[in-house]
């Protein structure tokens, strides 16, 4: 046996993951508080005592972490124009697993850099213009940086015609400059920015958080645990050089706050006629709905979805649905006790889940013109999907998550142009394992896979 | 030093799915020494707005064969202004209107509506390109 720990420390709570990497398999998990004010190492050795406790004593030859802790990777990102570059470094950010605060588009005004300097970003992304096209935006916005100032880092990736002068600007400030995220117009080339954030979360948010402590027990790989899940839903999908993946994929993970929705799949249209708008998609998608939330964010699964369609699911009146939902609003640690706070708990799910996907997924337009019927798509066509991953609270303690999750599925009769997938297996995430995987997977992702395939179970309680 | 390539937004506006005009148009301006951005077929005005203010450009060429030209083109000049874009040149070209109408009208029309210059059916690009080099002064 040769055992190896797998830690996330998130917001609230820290989990523990073992495998085993010699003959790949899950060991244990244990989850304990997070201690990111005093020390992070009390909760991680509390969590440490908990899975001892199930799988005895361990003698870990590796131990890898990612963090959401504190805040998670905090970002603002600003572009020039909302659909384009600030588009563009939104996409880029959340891919690099951050926590995109906001997004800023064209010239900053002075309420912006109130907000900004409110907000003390964690890093910002100063982003605007093609490679010799627009540099007016992007160095006023330096400029407003430079006023605010602070002392978080700012990464670079606009207009490369402006870069020095930016650098200049901000001269005394923690200044990376990198290519550009839109260099033509169009073109996306987002992964030079996203390696960037993660050498500047190694190299100094790891310290800021407090995470440095920890530091000494563990062997590498600090990441932001979206960063682990994206890697693990990539190994998922793609296999490796001797061991097959699973394909092309959706996973969702409904959390308390915020819904993110990932999709790993080229998503061209099944109609090769069809043209295309919009910015290019990236293969590894990540969004993050803000307003989407089992708790914190319940009324906006409510103003998305709508209080009588929540009801109906739920099976209950309105004003019931209601006054359960104040509830967990009001409380936001209750759980579900009871046949009814289960039945609304469930349909809230199945609203976010279908919501956020819809949002993730791209729609497909049909327009009459002269020259007969066009077909348009904007976004990444998921109807082709079959495997739908499942993680969260929310979803994997609950006996009918594929039901919950077919409401993400396509439906031609209430919004025939959302490309959501048409029907896929469900494959659930009861044990919690993803992120520590993506973490695996950094240097073993042949065990990260075999364990993945293992223990996400399919769930056909689908409708 | 070499002068600095001037760039144009190009496009087919509206619903209209004529690719190949559009398609000989990128070839030659690229070949004429233009840094050209193709929006390709039913671009919309805001689509051609956002290109051109990241891309800095010099002048958006708008294509229309499809008859709805004139509908289509409408506040384009305007959008423009609004959008910080108050010098950039506007072209149009193609079968941008219904019928047979004689063009010296149908080009005072499109001049009213902010177009620098309207080309009717059939314009070889060369007589596009020599209006461009024109009227942003790019020397042979």
């Amino acid at each position: 046996m040769n055992p190896v720990l797998l830690i996330d420390f998130g917001s609230t709570y820290t989990k523990v993951t073992a495998v085993d990497i010699d003959e790949p398999r899950l060991l244990g998990t244990a989850n304990s508080y997070t201690t990111v004010q005093t020390d992070i190492n009390n909760g991680l050795a509390d969590a440490l005592i908990k899975l001892e406790q199930t799988t005895g004593r361990l003698d870990f030859s590796a131990r890898y972490a990612a963090s959401s802790a504190a805040g998670g990777l905090r970002m603002l990102a600003s572009g020039l124009v909302p659909e384009l570059t600030a588009e563009a470094a939104k996409t880029a950010s959340l891919g690099a697993g951050a926590k995109v605060l906001k997004t800023y588009a064209f010239k900053l005004t002075e309420d912006d850099a109130e907000e900004i300097k409110k907000l003390s970003p964690d890093i910002f992304l100063l982003c605007g213009g093609t490679d010799g096209g627009n540099t007016d935006t992007v160095i006023h916005n330096a400029k407003v940086l430079r006023d605010i100032g602070g002392d978080y880092p700012i990464i670079y990736a606009g207009n490369r015609n402006a870069a020095r002068e930016c650098e200049r600007i901000l001269e005394g400030r923690e200044v990376h400059i990198t290519e550009n995220v839109m260099p033509t117009f169009g073109k996306l080339n987002i992964e030079p920015t996203q390696r960037e954030i993660r050498e500047v979360f190694l190299a100094r948010i790891v310290q800021a958080k407090g995470l440095s402590q920890a530091s000494e027990l563990i062997s590498g790989i600090m990441m932001p645990t979206p960063s682990a899940v994206m890697a693990a839903m990539k190994l998922l999908a793609e296999g490796t050089k001797t061991l097959s993946g699973i394909g092309d994929l959706v996973a969702v993970d409904v959390g308390g706050a915020t819904t993110d929705i990932y999709s790993v799949c080229e998503g061209l249209p099944d109609d090769p006629r069809t043209s295309l708008k919009g910015l290019p998609e990236p293969y590894i998608k990540r969004t993050v709905e803000g307003d989407i939330g089992m708790r914190y964010s319940i009324h906006g699964i409510v103003d998305a979805a709508g209080l009588d369609r929540v009801a109906e699911i739920a099976g209950l009146s309105e004003e019931r649905t209601s006054e359960i939902i104040e509830m967990f609003a009001n409380n936001t640690e209750l759980l579900p006790t009871d046949a009814e706070t289960q039945a609304v708990d469930e349909a809230l799910a199945s609203m976010a889940v279908r919501v956020a996907v819809t949002r993730h997924a791209g729609r497909l337009e049909e327009m009459f013109g002269l020259g007969g019927l066009k077909l348009v798509q904007t976004g990444k066509n998921l109807t082709n999907v079959d495997k739908l991953i499942v993680t969260g609270g929310s979803l994997i303690h609950t006996e009918h998550t594929g039901r919950i999750a077919s409401y993400s599925f396509y439906d031609e009769q209430e919004d025939p142009e959302a490309l959501r997938p048409r029907n896929a297996d469900v494959l659930v995430d009861r044990k919690y394992i993803i992120a520590a995987m993506g973490l695996l997977s950094e240097h073993h992702p042949e065990a990260a896979l075999k364990i993945m395939k293992q223990e996400l179970v399919k769930d056909d309680t689908a409708k | 030093m070499e002068q600095k390539k001037k760039t144009l937004v190009i496009g087919v506006i509206g619903a209209d799915v004529h690719a190949v005009g559009n398609q000989i148009l990128y070839h030659a301006f690229s070949d004429a020494g233009f840094n050209v951005i193709n929006l390709g077929v039913m671009v919309s005005q805001e689509e051609f707005i956002a290109a051109a203010i990241e891309t800095n450009a010099d002048a958006i060429i708008v294509s229309s064969l499809y008859g709805q030209g004139e509908l289509d083109c409408r506040g384009l000049r305007e959008k423009c202004d609004e959008a910080g874009l108050e010098h950039i040149l506007l072209y149009v070209g193609g079968n941008i209107v219904i019928g047979k109408q004689p063009f010296d009208e149908v080009e005072k029309r499109f001049k009213a509506m902010g177009f620098d210059r309207s080309f009717p059916p059939g314009t070889p690009p060369e007589v596009d390109i020599e209006a461009l080099k024109e009227d942003l002064h790019v020397e042979d």
